[in-house]
């Protein structure tokens, strides 16, 4: 257990640093105050906190959407992406899967590339690559409407990863999910989190999924919405059924269950 | 890139598509037979009541004395009804033009919304047969007033309909769309166009119907002044003239033609939706 402005894991300079970030509605909630928080390059970092504690709109900073109304996030060299239509070096995956109906598998994983001005045969043999990687080989022309919800997130997800981002941010992207098909997911995200090396920013709600998934666990507490506590997860990867099962694993979730109600109740 | 553990989940937890339209014959045959027995019926009970009642031809005639003069008088009828359509075509042409136009200019600029849209509400509001007189006074080209007409009543469904449907991309979409710095012309190109497309279709379907209501009253309007010999004037002709069978094969003609454009406007949104609109989909259950 450390604080979030602890100094960070390894002497490297992190990919974004939040110093009192904070947003304010127009309608006077604070819905974030006064946010500190380092992700460092390449980790999987989850966002553990109650509905309505102001993770979604924290994240939805992170990725340009909405300014903060108080504190400052930067960027490391390089990854920038400050002006208004330069794009930002990120990948978001929404609640929802967020896909155009109108279209099939394969040109919605290739819309960001086609966005960012890429020539249509090259966007689309990103997107294939993407689809591949996460398991969707074959359903290229398959329209959204014809996809499982499952397998309409690892569309989501392969869009997401299709500008090889260094960073994959993450709005509780497997809530509605089944259980079943939502650890299948869990799993085939760290293979692929682990595959390609970018940096990972979980939202979820489910202590065992950011347990599962995450090196580092922030919890964050509602009203106004801040982070209360990190707790570390040393459980080395790959992480299977097996470490599902494990003693190591129900006491984080212990540890990070209590960190929950204490952020609850504060 | 691809992982070891891809092709096993690929196949367990994805399952195969649904099937494709699964084709149940019964449904469709009785989709036709119904109506076309309701038909035959109704014809049949029409042909025997004036038949039997005796009912003599200038008051109504029979369904094989409307099908005879349809036969005989075809030359002067489809000459008429090739006007009929043409200005009706002509008119839906022009309102998905300007209707549409206007909506993406409507939604682009919001001023612009704010400052015309009441003028259309007016323009769509105000009866046509009231305006018709007017119209056909100041332009000299009976044609060309007839197919304004026609438009004025057509263009309004496809303009609120595709504004409608302009407005009604995802919001999360839009989120999306911002987050890579989509220019304003891409999000209305790969978002906005595309979302709109099921509404902009409905519109269509209406105004079709529309546009053949507004041109056949806008030729009732011009009526025997007019130098046209659409349709509706071969209707009034043929009851000045106490020609009672050509008045019903002309009206039977205009019928068909708005089932045709129905249906031709029909086949299209199922065309251009069936892959992933909700309104063009079968459903199993």
């Amino acid at each position: 257990m450390r604080e979030a402005s602890a100094p960070s894991l390894a002497p490297v300079d992190p990919l974004i640093r939040l110093s009192g970030v904070s947003k304010t509605f127009s309608t006077g909630t604070r819905a974030v105050a006064a946010v500190d928080l380092d992700l460092m390059p390449g980790e999987f970092l989850s966002i553990l906190g109650p509905s309505g504690c102001g993770k979604s709109t924290l994240l939805r900073m992170i990725a340009g959407l909405g300014t903060p109304t108080g504190g400052e996030i930067q960027w490391a060299r390089g990854h920038g992406g400050g002006s208004r239509h330069g794009t930002r070096d990120l990948g978001f995956v929404f609640q929802d899967p967020t896909l155009m109906p109108w279209a099939n598998a394969l040109d919605n994983v290739a819309l960001p590339l086609i966005l960012e001005g890429s020539a249509k045969r090259e966007a689309q043999a990103a997107a294939r690559d993407k689809l591949a990687l996460v398991g969707l080989s074959g359903f290229e022309n398959a329209y959204p409407r014809e996809l499982s919800g499952g397998m309409k997130m690892r569309v989501s997800i392969a869009r997401g990863l299709v500008t090889e981002p260094s960073l994959l941010l993450m709005d509780e992207p497997f809530a509605a999910l089944d259980e079943i098909t939502r650890h299948r997911l869990n799993h085939d995200l760290l293979n692929v989190w682990r595959d390609v090396g970018f940096t990972a920013v979980f939202v979820t709600h489910s202590v065992f999924e950011s347990v599962f998934l995450s090196q580092r666990i922030v919890v964050m507490a509602a009203r106004p919405g801040r982070i209360v506590s990190t707790l570390d997860v040393a459980a080395p990867y790959p992480r299977d059924e097996m470490f599902r099962t494990s003693s190591a694993y129900a006491s984080l979730c212990r540890q990070a269950s209590d960190q929950l109600k204490l952020a609850m109740e504060s | 890139m691809s992982i070891p553990r891809t092709a096993k989940t690929t196949t367990s937890d994805l399952g195969p598509l649904p099937p494709a339209s699964s084709v149940r014959s019964n449904d469709r045959w009785l989709k036709l037979a119904a109506p076309f027995l309701v038909g035959i019926i109704f014809l049949g009970g029409w042909e025997a009541a004036v038949r039997i009642m005796a009912i003599p031809p200038y008051i109504l005639p029979t369904p094989s004395r409307i099908i005879e003069t349809l036969i005989s008088d075809w030359p002067t009828l489809a000459a008429s009804l090739r006007i009929t359509l043409a200005i009706t075509f002509s008119a839906l042409a022009a309102a998905v033009v300007v209707g549409g136009a206007l909506a993406i200019l409507f939604t682009q600029f919001k001023w612009v919304e704010l400052a015309l849209f009441p003028y259309a509400v007016i323009l769509q509001v105000t009866p046509i047969v009231a305006i018709a007189p007017l119209i056909i006074i100041w332009v000299n080209d009976t044609n060309l007033s007839l197919l304004i007409c026609a438009w004025i009543v057509a263009f309004f469904p496809i303009l609120s309909n595709t504004i409608l449907g302009l407005n009604s991309a995802d919001h999360n979409l839009r989120n999306l769309f911002e987050l890579y710095g989509a220019t304003r012309w891409q999000t209305l190109r790969y978002l906005r166009l595309p979302a709109a497309l099921p509404y902009f279709l409905a519109g269509l379907k209406i105004s079709g119907g529309l546009a053949l209501i507004g041109a056949v009253v806008a030729e009732f309007v011009a009526g025997t002044g007019g130098t046209a010999s659409g349709l509706a004037y071969r209707i009034l002709e043929a009851q000045y003239q106490l020609k009672i069978p050509r008045m019903f094969a002309a009206l039977t003609l205009i019928s068909l033609a708005g089932v045709a454009i129905f249906l031709a406007t029909s086949i299209i949104a199922h065309r251009l939706l069936h892959r992933w609109h909700e309104s063009a989909i079968k459903r199993e259950n």
